[in-house]
């Protein structure tokens, strides 16, 4: 039966290719789509996690309040002991370090005066101890544009715009001029060890970032930190995971009488990133819910289309006595094929785009020259599981959908005036 | 004809005394000026800080000359020491012998707070005489920690200025504010001072110590406490020059 229908597929095209191209290629843009949406919120996700909020982010609760200002003087201290406590309570995390802060980088002339100077915001990380990963996690090996990373104390990396307006190179001097954790005025020398672009304006304008302990040095913050992240190791953000953690670690050393305890939060519940956590969530369903609404839409149209030319076929089969509920039937088979063969071909398709995008990526650099919040430049695809399922099924299930709405004609004729609309 | 003379008389009966009540207060501000400002002076001086989280201290030893020159050297803790201030005119400069770097203090790096405190460089450069900047008008009288005052409302007629009114509580015998608010030009509160431990040092009474509360700031104040003060004492002019900075 399935080779006789088969068979009548090929054999009419009018039949059969309307909808299977139509089919392939709304799995097509599905699969495409949701690998780069994936990507692209989860690239966005992950590269905020890296630079400012981590998976989970430890503060105390009076900086918590103000965590976009950096306020330092509300830093948590005693942070050696913090982290390798928790570094051995939750071994599948890592967690780091950071101190952000702000200041002005100002460049000396000959006699000692200010030749060039700059506001800049800096990231004070882990950059010279053994086994640090922090300059691989930010992407700086990548980003480097002259120079080298900081191999020793008193070095650091400005970003390339940034140097290149104050005209410095590698192995010049700058002092970076900023507030201490107490509010005095400081003032650090560094050696300019390297350039890095970054491909984001925010991060592009004008970036400092030096070895922690230079930070600590600079800023009088002995033994405390801004901010601890925690990543997980696998590298990818566990929402459900992080809300443990996070609620065994407040329970632990969180207390609402001391705004100086620490509070741990996750990315999920981070001011500008929870949205976006929340909306890649969401997006399998708006997909799903989309793909299949407008594609039943369309091929219940093409199988109208198709069951007015063939008016005349299921009139002469109901005529010579094969029943409604066959000729539905036969109808359905004929439509699984197609939606079986078009979502394979789709997918098929989609994979192949989606796996280019993802290993090549896409350079928005331009369109993000402007933006003003932390986007990466070069934006993958990112296929997963999901990827596989998300245009093959409702391919299937609207093809579906689409003849048995179309189908439905097919009990509206009365079988009396058959011969009547034969005869003419 | 009757009523308009009870009406007139009415109305100077309540003129009369509040223009005998109230001194000039322009005349009152002249007799501050003449309390805090001197030619020169050289004064030993610590600021505690009471922070959000902690309190710290910073002594200071500071030269003044009239009101546009000033030089300042912080004398501890350990990690400001050497860390020295020049004021000219309307610039300021600081030195870090740590980065052994002078850098020019401007714009609005001005309104960073001067060690952490209460202050900030902008206070440091207003330190003119109060007339050569506002105009003050008597506006009442309260008690300041048990001694009469005058409240007086100022309000400043120069363009670019921290702050563009002041509230001053001035003892009515010494001459000397025990209390003032600044504002913005807004009407915010933006700073609070309490003066206290008034002293009669060379024919001025001067206070020893006052208390700073920067409004937008958290944190418990700043005290501001004079050590030693001497006033008109010859200052060599090489102090007020940039060369100083780095000796």
């Amino acid at each position: 039966m399935i080779r006789f229908l088969f068979k009548g597929l090929l054999r009419d095209k009018h039949r059969s290719l309307i909808p299977f191209l139509v089919t392939a290629s709304g799995v097509m843009l599905t699969v495409v789509f949701h690998a780069w949406m994936t990507g692209v919120i989860g690239n966005s996700i992950e590269f905020n996690a890296r630079f400012s909020s981590g998976h989970v982010r430890i503060m105390t609760r009076a900086y918590a309040e103000n965590a976009a200002q950096s306020p330092n003087d509300l830093a948590i201290l005693g942070t050696d002991t913090l982290t390798g406590i928790i570094a051995a309570q939750w071994p599948e995390m890592e967690f780091a370090e950071r101190i952000y802060f702000a200041g002005i980088v100002d460049v000396a002339d000959e006699y000692g005066e200010t030749r060039s100077q700059g506001p800049a915001m800096g990231f004070g990380i882990d950059l010279l101890s053994d086994g640090t990963v922090e300059a691989q996690r930010l992407n700086i090996p990548s980003s480097l544009k002259s120079g080298r990373l900081p191999a020793a104390a008193h070095e650091a990396l400005l970003s390339k715009d940034f140097a290149d307006k104050l005209g410095i190179t590698p192995g010049d001097t700058f002092t970076l001029v900023s507030s201490s954790m107490y509010g005095e005025l400081t003032m650090y020398n560094f050696i300019l060890s390297g350039t890095v672009d970054f491909g984001t304006t925010a991060l592009d304008r004008g970036t400092i970032i030096a070895d922690i302990n230079d930070v600590r040095e600079a800023l009088d913050m002995h033994d405390a930190a801004g901010e601890i992240l925690g990543f997980f190791r696998e590298g990818t953000y566990d929402r459900e995971r992080a809300r443990i953690i996070a609620d065994q670690f407040n329970a632990r050393y969180s207390s609402e009488e001391d705004e100086f305890s620490p509070v741990m939060t996750t990315l999920a519940q981070d001011k500008t990133m929870g949205f976006l956590v929340d909306y890649s969530g969401k997006l399998q369903g708006i997909l799903v819910l989309v793909f299949i609404m407008s594609m039943s839409l369309i091929l219940w149209n093409a199988g109208l289309l198709g069951g007015l030319r063939r008016y005349g076929e299921f009139g002469m089969r109901l005529a010579i006595g094969e029943e409604k509920g066959h000729v539905y039937r036969t109808m359905m088979m004929e439509s699984f094929l197609i939606g079986l063969f078009g979502s394979v071909a789709g997918l098929a398709t989609g994979m192949v785009i989606a796996l280019y995008l993802q290993n090549h990526g896409v350079d928005l650099g331009i369109m993000m020259k402007n933006a003003s919040i932390m986007m990466p430049r070069v934006f993958r695809a990112h296929i997963t599981p999901a990827t596989w399922y998300i245009g093959f099924i409702p391919g299937l299930v609207s093809t579906q959908i689409g003849t048995m709405l179309a189908g439905i004609g097919i009990y509206k004729r009365q079988t009396a005036q058959l011969f009547k609309e034969l005869e003419a | 004809m009757k009523k308009l003379t009870f009406i007139l008389l009415i109305a100077i009966s309540g003129i009369i005394p509040a223009l005998a009540q109230y001194p000039d207060g322009k005349e009152i501000l002249q007799k501050i000026d003449f309390n805090l400002s001197s030619e020169n002076r050289i004064f030993l001086s610590s600021m505690v800080i009471h922070g959000r989280r902690s309190t710290h201290t910073v002594k200071m030893k500071t030269w003044t000359a009239g009101t546009k020159k000033s030089f300042t050297e912080y004398l501890f803790p350990v990690r400001e020491q050497g860390t020295k201030m020049l004021k000219l005119e309307n610039q300021l400069w600081i030195y870090s012998p740590s980065a052994d770097r002078i850098i020019q203090i401007a714009g609005h790096m001005l309104r960073q707070s001067v060690m952490g405190s209460d202050l900030s460089y902008e206070d440091l450069m207003e330190d003119s005489r109060l007339t050569e900047r506002y105009n003050a008008e008597v506006t009442g009288e309260e008690t300041v920690e048990g001694r009469a005052c005058w409240v007086i409302t100022l309000s400043a007629f120069v363009p670019e200025i921290a702050y563009q009114g002041m509230k001053l509580w001035v003892d009515r015998e010494r001459n000397i504010p025990l209390r003032e608010e600044m504002y913005a030009k807004s009407g915010t509160l933006l700073k609070r001072s309490e003066l206290s431990d008034v002293e009669l040092i060379n024919g001025r009474w001067y206070p020893k110590k006052i208390m700073f509360k920067d409004m937008l700031k958290e944190g418990m104040g700043t005290e501001l406490i004079i050590e030693e003060i001497q006033f008109n004492v010859d200052i060599p002019d090489y102090i007020f020059s940039k060369a100083s900075l780095k000796k």
